[in-house]
């Protein structure tokens, strides 16, 4: 089987002494991030990634990764016992896990949602070593058109699930292209948008407005609404479940795990989409659905599962198809590109240590989690007493010196300033970042492949809806198409808005 | 039709994305457009740049006709506090070094909230301050000088 042979190589690389340290890394700063409500993987993957510098892009990647696989982790033990999620993709856990908490059963709850996330973990790290080599050779042949329309996608399905406007959420994705058209064209050279500084002859840099935008703009977000929660303070105890709870979790585990890999390969997905999918699902089939809201242990498996698994199946696209699907994947991006790796379908044939090495070192990392989140409880329970005013003097801080580390200069830092007060008044306005940052991230990619596809067809833009030619092509067109007249009718954007008041 | 603001978050949002793409329509000035076929560096940004402003103007109209939620209270003084500060490290970081550049940039954050404790703040600052020489300087040797030649340092 060469599924095995792959993963027989990823696990050679993954178990090196050097990234299991960094995978370790990765996955305390993950739960330790998914434990401080206020401070989510995003900002904290954009404040590692100037660290990534010097690090080999394998083992840079594993523990990025491991940031984000472990804040789902860390995010539910907030949730459960604060009823605040530490994380944005445990806000369904939220809902049930701490009523559980609150009739003294959080013990179960946070065993219940960290055996949920590994399962989901080791079912994952397989899908996506079974099923990236397929989608990787698909991929291969792609034309540039392919890539275009794959790339529109991606960006409407981005549009289709942000919050609240429909145009708002357009015009984030082109405000993200065009402040990625800064800098030096492609083909001729020429400096666009360069306003005279020399400094953005090279463009913007994207880890400087990740960071202005996720971990500065965050701050004072935070700051605005500085709130202290009462902690359950019943003691965390009974962790071990009896044979009926236990038989009661496996079948929503094993549906969460579905669902949230299904979603999480889509483009736009990720953790988020599917943990709250996964809760809707588990109250729709329930045979006592008022039981939900009031400590339902399937309100806490099932998310918890889809969560996680929705993490890691994410990568799919990234790894095979070079295309972020979130914005936490468009840091990934980032930082392979850092590091002078451009991902895509041909990243599994030329770099099969890094490919694999990740693939494996996430099912690594979930065993680490399982043993981190269950025994040491109590420690992470600490954490969460640490107060923000202590906290986010330190995020401007390491912020501050990771940007400037970037290129040794002062200009990435004023960028950084500058989105954080841009970042914050588009919040303000309602304006979601998460779309602006994925555009700008695929808009040099979006401009080349548009260019060299309207090359070969001679000027003729039908060449991306070309049933005959392009067949692959002009399904995904449609099928963006579809997305955003969906979410434009009524009925269903109201809908929508529901889902997410959820 | 009166021209009354019934969207504030609306309406700003689109006269914000409208300054935005007059901002790059100035820069495309000079830039060469081309063909569909032959698209030059100008093509794509102006295509974007028109889509933009056409976007920030359908945003912009419908915060006048559109009843919408108010535009909320904006805490300039945490948004400054954050972001001066950090202008600040930028001007200051080679002059001044990384020791006293990072601990007047933390020291000014902290004024952010509410309410100021000067026993919290300045032992923040300093745990900060150590704790980033500890990391950055020693351990991921970053090529910062940790006292600058304004203050004497090389």
């Amino acid at each position: 089987m060469e599924i095995f042979q792959h993963l027989a190589l990823g696990f050679e690389h993954a178990l090196s002494a050097q990234n299991l340290a960094f995978c370790f890394i990765g996955v305390v700063v993950g739960t330790m991030v998914g434990v401080l409500p206020g401070l989510g993987p995003l900002p904290t993957i954009a404040m590692l990634l100037p660290i990534t510098f010097g690090v080999p892009p394998t083992s840079a990647l594993i523990m990025l990764a491991g940031i984000y696989y472990g804040a789902q982790y860390g995010g539910s033990t907030t949730a459960i016992l604060l009823n605040l999620p530490g994380e944005a993709s445990s806000v369904v856990t939220a809902i049930d896990g701490h009523q559980m908490a609150r009739k003294g059963k959080a013990g179960l709850a946070l065993f219940t949602a960290a055996v949920g996330s590994f399962f989901a973990g080791t079912v994952a790290t397989f899908l996506i070593a079974g099923f990236a080599p397929a989608l990787a050779e698909f991929a291969l042949h792609f034309g540039p058109a392919e890539y275009f329309s794959l790339m529109v996608l991606g960006l409407a399905a981005s549009v289709a699930l942000a919050h609240g406007s429909v145009l708002k959420a357009i015009a984030m994705v082109v405000l993200g292209l065009l402040l990625g058209t800064v800098g030096q064209d492609i083909y001729t050279g020429v400096a666009r948008f360069d306003f005279g500084m020399e400094q953005l002859i090279d463009g913007l840099n994207f880890v400087a407005i990740a960071m202005g935008v996720f971990g500065i703009g965050e701050i004072v977000r935070n700051l605005e609404h500085e709130r202290m929660p009462t902690m359950i303070t019943s003691r965390v105890r009974d962790l071990i479940p009896t044979r009926e709870e236990l038989k009661s979790i496996v079948a929503p585990i094993f549906r969460g795990t579905v669902l949230g890999s299904l979603l999480g390969i889509l483009p736009g997905g990720g953790a988020i989409l599917g943990s709250f999918a996964a809760y809707s699902v588990e109250r729709r089939i329930s045979r006592h659905p008022e039981r939900f809201g009031h400590g339902a242990i399937e309100g806490v498996a099932a998310p918890e599962s889809a969560n996680n698994a929705g993490a890691q199946t994410s990568f799919i696209p990234m790894l095979t198809l070079g295309i972020p699907s979130n914005a936490v994947m468009a840091l990934m991006v980032g930082a392979l590109l850092i590091n002078g790796i451009v991902p895509g379908p041909n990243l599994m044939t030329q770099k099969p240590e890094l490919f694999w090495g990740v693939i494996a070192s996430m099912w690594i990392g979930n065993l680490m989690l399982l043993i981190l989140n269950l025994p040491l409880i109590s420690i992470w329970v600490k954490l969460m007493s640490i107060p923000y005013r202590v906290l986010y003097p330190g995020v401007v801080a390491v912020c501050c010196i990771g940007v400037f580390s970037l290129g040794n200069n002062s200009f990435d830092v004023y960028v950084m300033a500058i989105f954080a007060i841009i970042g914050y008044l588009l919040v303000k306005l309602d304006c979601e970042p998460a779309p602006l940052l994925l555009g700008f991230v695929i808009g040099r990619l979006l401009e080349e492949h548009l260019r060299r596809a309207m090359l070969l067809s001679r000027g003729d833009p039908s060449v991306f809806i070309d049933v005959h030619n392009h067949p692959i092509s002009a399904v995904l067109i449609v099928v963006s198409v579809i997305a955003l007249v969906l979410v434009c009718l009524p009925a269903i954007g109201k809908k929508r808005d529901e889902a997410f008041r959820e | 039709m009166s021209f009354s603001i019934k969207s504030p978050k609306d309406f700003w949002c689109g006269l914000l994305l409208i300054a935005v793409s007059a901002i790059f329509a100035f820069g495309l000035i000079g830039l060469p457009v081309g063909t569909a076929f032959r698209m030059g560096p100008g093509y794509f940004p102006m295509v974007l740049m028109v889509l933009l402003a056409v976007l920030g103007l359908a945003i912009f109209i419908s915060g006048l006709r559109v009843e919408g939620p108010p535009l909320g209270h904006i805490p300039w003084r945490s948004l400054f506090l954050v972001a001066f500060p950090i202008v600040f490290f930028g001007l200051t970081l080679r002059g001044l070094g990384l020791v006293l550049s990072l601990s007047i940039t933390v020291l000014a954050t902290t004024f952010a909230v509410r309410d100021w404790n000067p026993a919290v703040a300045s032992s923040t600052t300093l745990a900060l301050v150590i704790a980033s020489v500890a990391i950055f300087i020693f351990g991921l040797r970053l090529p910062i000088s940790l006292f600058g030649p304004w203050v004497g340092g090389f």
